[in-house]
């Protein structure tokens, strides 16, 4: 059985045998999957701790939680521990309460038979593999509908920032790969132009046009700002070019209207690239942080990300709650990942943008 | 049943047209189709407009008026004093003999950041590339592990590493294990920095590793079957294939990454706040605190100070158009 695995692990594509540049090579791909995963698989592990759980060190590998017994006489259930009594026979007992570096014990078979007291380093809790949800239940409960209405915010901006990039960068695609018309290409040099133009240098003046809008404190202040990508428009435009013209002709024949030819010719055989672009939409949208930073200051308005980073500072820091957070905002766009691995590289990959 | 969510979808996604086809119908016979595509890239044109041209010129008006007050009206002329404010110094090698020592912190930050970042990142990036272009087993998975982290939101990637590096976190725990003491890795303003740069490595390195993954992968097979025949040592095929071929790639790259690592805010704005002290900030940090964040707000220092990164970032971007165009020629 070794052999068989040596042999398929060493077989290469072609049937070439491994040589020490192959371990090499697996060796440093082991250690980057460690690097790369294993923080975000702490989070998402530490996140189902609960609070005691958390502040432990050295950390528990995974959550646990005292093992508890319901004992007669007692109205909640009390935690287990493995006990040394004075007579160094070892046995499991329900801790009543502990004082300073005493505890007080019962036996949960017989709590009738009378309590000891022995000092804490004698008594170790029986713990047990816990996966526990209420850090998320807290967060979506208690907090009082503030996460729900980050969420929803986010979703809005994501999905209409989306369509609306889609349908209008499309549309300047359109214009820029099938007319040919004065100024044309100083239309698509101002529009790559702005690639030079960063929101992190025009913070100041986006924030005064914003509000001069009324939109401070408005999901539309931090959607209009950036629904026009020049990348976006370069990249549809790249591929609307190889869309036949014969077909747009045939459609004029038949007395289309340019923007039915649009819509329904053009549109849908662009799906592919439309694809890509809504991609990378969705992904920037959902992670935009500066903008919103400075348009959503309240706390109604706040996106995921916006509540995430302020989190601690407003609640002190409850770690059961910031990890719950950070795993489920990082959720959605981990399974857009899982399932759209491919076009996400290759956009990339194709166009250097992201 | 699912015929029907079909036809649901497909008449909700139809409304909008057909509510602007008679529109653009309209405007079609009015302006004739010369002028049309006009119509089709005004959206466009109005954004950019709105939210890129003339914020760049308004950033210029700021940079040259004073005042706290937004509004363009009610600011004073000041000329150039915004940029002497920024730019006046004792010495340059001494940020505390500046008026403005936090900027030059900050600009000081960045001189060792974005080298350090770059060039750490593209090695690491180039590397990986490597060893995935190789016939190795499950490429898929592993080019997902290591692209995966460019998904995530800078704010969750910091907070991942916010709570690994803690006083009481799992990378103290693993070091307890083997007799290390706990360690404040986000305290100590050198160490600090040395994550931050690591940090941001981790999160942006995938992007780049895919662009290079593409470069290897276009260079063609026949030349690494003729060194092979010709027994030459994988250190030799490294410098005398790969790197010349990938160089087109390579420089793009590092151009991209350079724009990129000039601008870093939001990991480092949550990792470390910029501190401990000034250590980590970066200057869009500073130009973010100087415009928003500290009472008063001063936005023409900010607007000077934008416009000053704006010029580097200028250079970076026209010299990375050029690279990409010969790079897509080559």
């Amino acid at each position: 059985m070794p052999e068989a695995i040596h042999a398929f692990v060493t077989r290469r594509r072609g049937g070439i045998r491994a040589d020490w540049t192959d371990w090499v090579t697996y060796g440093y791909l082991l250690l980057g999957v460690v690097v790369m995963l294993a923080p975000v698989l702490w989070v998402a592990l530490s996140s189902f701790k609960s609070e005691t759980n958390l502040t432990e060190f050295p950390p528990t590998l995974w959550p646990e939680a005292i093992e508890s017994v319901k004992v007669e006489g007692f109205a909640r259930e009390l935690p287990l521990f493995r006990v040394t009594r004075d007579d160094g026979t070892v046995a499991t007992m329900a801790q009543v309460r502990r004082v300073g570096i005493e505890a007080t014990l019962v036996d949960p078979a017989n709590p009738g038979a009378g309590r000891i007291v022995v000092p804490i380093e004698r008594t170790e809790a029986i713990r047990k593999f816990h996966l526990g949800t209420e850090n998320y239940a807290r967060l979506l409960g208690s907090t009082g509908g503030r996460i729900w209405s980050s969420i929803y915010n986010t979703f809005f901006i994501t999905i209409v920032a989306t369509l609306i990039t889609l349908v209008m960068n499309a549309m300047a695609a359109f214009a820029l790969s099938k007319y040919k018309f004065r100024g044309s290409e100083v239309a698509l040099l101002a529009i790559l132009a702005t690639l030079m133009v960063p929101a992190t240098i025009v913070l100041v003046p986006i924030y005064l046009i914003v509000s001069e809008l009324g939109l401070v404190n408005n999901l539309w202040g931090v959607i209009l700002p950036v629904i026009s990508t020049p990348t976006g428009v370069f990249l549809l435009r790249q591929y609307m070019l190889t869309i036949p013209d014969e077909l747009l002709e045939a459609a004029r024949m038949d007395h289309a209207s340019e923007w039915r030819i649009f819509w329904r010719i053009v549109l849908p055989l662009a799906t592919p690239a439309l694809t890509v672009v809504a991609i990378f939409s969705i992904m920037s949208r959902w992670n935009d942080f500066l903008l919103p930073l400075v348009v959503l200051t309240k706390p109604e308005v706040y996106t995921l990300q916006i509540a995430l980073a302020g989190y601690t500072d407003e609640n002190g820091i409850q770690y059961g709650m910031l990890l719950a957070m950070t795993t489920l905002t990082a959720l959605p766009l981990a399974l857009v990942f899982i399932f759209l691995q491919r076009y996400i590289t290759t956009g990339i990959a194709s166009t250097g943008i992201k | 049943m699912g015929l029907d969510a079909e036809r649901v979808l497909r008449t909700i996604a139809a409304l909008p047209a057909r509510a602007v086809e008679p529109l653009m119908a309209g405007l079609q016979r009015l302006l004739g189709v010369q002028r049309l595509p006009w119509v089709f890239l005004l959206p466009n044109l109005t954004i950019i407009v709105l939210f890129a041209l003339l914020p760049v010129l308004i950033n210029v008006m700021y940079s040259v008026t004073g005042s706290d007050n937004l509004y363009p009206g009610e600011r004073h002329f000041v000329g150039l004093a915004n940029y002497a404010t920024l730019l006046e110094c004792g010495s340059y090698l001494d940020p505390s003999s500046c008026s403005r020592d936090l900027f030059w912190r900050a600009v000081g930050n960045a001189l060792v950041f974005v080298p350090t970042q770059v060039v750490a990142m593209i090695g690491i990036a180039l590397a990986t590339a490597i060893a995935l272009n190789r016939r190795i087993r499950a490429r898929g998975f592993f080019r997902g592990i290591f692209f995966f982290p460019v998904m995530l939101s800078p704010v969750v990637v910091a907070m991942t590493w916010v709570w690994l590096l803690q006083r009481d976190g799992a990378l103290n725990g693993i070091l307890g294990a083997f007799g290390v003491e706990p360690v404040g890795w986000l305290a100590d303003p050198s160490r600090a920095f040395k994550w931050s740069v690591f940090v941001t490595v981790w999160a942006h390195m995938g992007f780049y590793m895919v662009i290079l993954l593409a470069g290897l992968q276009s260079i063609p097979a026949d030349l690494y079957e003729a060194a092979r025949m010709d027994r030459a040592s994988p250190w030799r095929v490294f410098t005398r294939i790969t790197l010349p071929l990938l160089k087109p790639v390579l420089l793009v790259v590092f151009v991209l990454a350079t724009i990129r690592a000039v601008q870093t805010f939001d990991e480092i704005y949550v990792l470390t706040g910029g501190g401990p002290g000034t250590a980590t900030k970066m200057i869009v940090h500073y130009i973010y605190d100087t415009g928003f964040a500290v009472m008063p707000r001063n936005y023409g220092l900010a607007a000077a100070a934008s416009l000053m990164l704006g010029l580097v970032l200028f250079v970076f971007t026209a010299l990375q158009m050029r690279l990409s165009r010969g790079a897509r020629d080559a």
